[in-house]
């Protein structure tokens, strides 16, 4: 074990953590990588439960183009962290689905079932939508001067169809918007064209395929993993960040620190607490294993988001949970080489971040039980009821995510302020991950990238 | 290193970074980026790749100088003087 100065230190080896520390460590930099618990992964991490194991967040990744198919965000990836693409083992959604009252849109990866879907259920904004599809299109959403402000009002300008407007930020919101009721338009177009022209896929094996990948990248390129290290303190000096205190006690001295801990949440342990009391949205997610397939029970759709209300929410609910709305995710609905042999629904519904983590003991398990028979209540009318034919249950709320991520209240996405060059007040100590403004397991890993190349390669290159 | 070796040295860093690019008929005056696939990341490596196989430093002023495989001979020749060919890291 390394015991003098690293020249970079991240917190955190969830995705946009291990990006950066491989980023880093590829130029023959000193580079630790810290997690507080046994597992990396973060947000998107698994557990085995019941002879399976079983992943914590994934329900797909993003941005599926073909093989061969350049500059997109996932070909970057590969390349800057030199991975190849047949080791993802990606295998394609069959479609996924948004369904509201009064319509229903259909999509697969390309866009194409999309457009063809909205010109059944919407023909009257066809035409409108169309023009939508060439403005994403033509963006150039990664520029610095990219343009910013509420899709929402864009939207209802650009279509002037409030049920095709929802429908579409339905299905964005809920892979990666920290505000609610809204996007912001850069991020929409980002997250449009990851869901709906590129599309989801699932690597074989599931998160864990891409997580050992990764650490084992980092392990190759000279990095030092070190989990069961906890960061209790970042200490910084008039000139900047001088290193951490692990939870043990151990102090660990770094050029530069990148913290995937969160904003508010690094500023407290470097003892500059900016408290950010906008709401943050979380979920509750039920996940059931099933003994026949998803297909086999009648169900063919990879992931559906769903509404059971006319205007469609998207907020930090008023009780523990909304089951008005949410997305159900059938992962044995995606392609893989070997047959699946049993089935998986997970449902996901947004969750009182705050009012979970005031719960405690019996209390706590009661309220999850509930709020677990009511999600499925909600979702059974999209998806063939799991119960009856579970072999296993699990569900994870906003305290379990608070336990595992450190993120307050259990904020999925993050804080709803984004710092998008990464910066803090300290110098040298930058953020990366949700707070920095991408999400999701494409966007951390091109956060932990682009935030190491700026702020560490190109700025200490010369 | 003479001309032959710095192409092969250059070549074999953006075989590492895109390795699944066709390099083998690159003409050496026409713009790298005209004939495969780099982008701002990827001129970024070429030129962290130099830094570590071959302590060169190269400000960004004068990335520039390193678009076209002509251009990194003439620009790379007095840096790489002495040093020997690294392939395959």
């Amino acid at each position: 074990m390394h015991t003098g100065r690293y020249d970079a230190l991240v917190i955190g080896a969830g995705f946009s953590g291990l990006a950066a520390a491989i980023r880093l460590a590829q130029f023959e930099r000193r580079v630790v990588l810290l997690e507080r618990h046994a597992l990396w992964g973060g947000l998107n991490s698994f557990f085995k439960r019941g002879g399976r194991r079983l992943d914590t967040g994934l329900h797909a990744l993003t941005n599926f183009t073909p093989p061969g198919v350049k500059h997109s965000p996932l070909a970057k990836i590969l390349r800057q962290l030199r991975l190849e693409r047949d080791q993802l083992r990606l295998g394609e959604q069959s479609h996924s689905e948004i369904v509201f009252p009064g319509a229903r849109l259909e999509f697969a990866n390309g866009g194409a079932r999309l457009e063809e879907s909205v010109a059944q259920a919407f023909p009257a904004a066809l035409e409108r939508f169309r023009a939508l599809l060439r403005e994403v299109r033509a963006a150039e959403p990664f520029a610095a001067d990219a343009v910013r402000g509420s899709a929402r009002a864009r939207l209802a300008a650009q279509l002037q169809e409030p049920l095709l407007e929802d429908m579409l930020l339905c299905a964005v919101c809920y892979y990666g918007s920290a505000l609610e009721d809204d996007v912001d338009w850069n991020d929409f177009v980002i997250l449009f064209r990851a869901i709906f022209l590129e599309g989801f896929a699932r690597p074989e094996g599931g998160v864990k395929t891409l997580l050992d990948l990764l650490v084992r990248r980092f392990k190759e390129a000279g990095g030092e993993l070190r989990t069961h290290a906890g960061v209790r303190r970042i200490r910084h000096d008039a000139r900047g960040v001088t290193g951490v205190e692990l939870d043990d006690g151990t102090e660990l001295e770094a050029e530069r620190v990148f913290s995937s801990a969160g904003a508010v949440e690094t500023l407290a342990l470097a003892g500059r607490p900016e408290p950010d009391r906008r709401p943050r949205l979380s979920f509750l997610e039920s996940t059931w294993i099933t003994r026949q397939p998803t297909r086999q029970r009648g169900h063919a759709a990879t992931i559906t988001f769903f509404s059971t209300r006319e205007r469609w929410r998207y907020a930090q609910p008023a009780e523990l949970v909304d089951v008005e709305s949410g997305v159900i995710c059938c992962s044995d609905n995606y392609a893989s080489a070997t047959a699946p042999a049993e089935g998986i629904v997970r449902v996901t519904v947004p969750a009182h971040g705050p009012r979970w983590c005031a719960l405690q003991g019996e209390e706590y398990e009661r309220a999850k039980a509930a709020a677990v028979a009511q999600a499925l209540d909600a979702a059974r009318r999209f998806v063939p009821d799991p119960r009856p034919d579970g072999a296993l249950a699990d569900a994870f709320t906003p305290r379990t995510i608070v336990h595992y991520t450190g993120h307050v209240d259990g904020a999925i996405y993050g804080s709803p302020t984004k710092r998008r060059d990464g910066r803090t007040a300290i110098p040298n100590l930058f953020l990366i991950g949700t707070d920095q403004g991408l999400v999701g397991i494409v966007g951390a890993l091109l956060s932990g990238i682009t935030m190491a190349n700026l702020h560490a390669l190109q700025a200490s290159r010369a | 290193m003479n001309r032959e070796e710095i192409i092969t040295a250059v070549k074999d860093i953006i075989h590492t970074i895109a390795p699944d690019e066709e390099l083998s008929n690159l003409a050496a005056d026409v713009r790298l980026r005209d004939q495969i696939e780099l982008d701002s990341m990827d001129f970024l490596d070429i030129v962290m790749e130099l830094r570590k196989r071959y302590g060169v430093q190269i400000p960004e002023e004068d990335y520039k100088e390193l678009a076209t495989l002509d251009g990194c001979v003439s620009y790379l020749g007095p840096k790489l003087q002495g040093k020997a060919l690294k392939v395959g890291v």
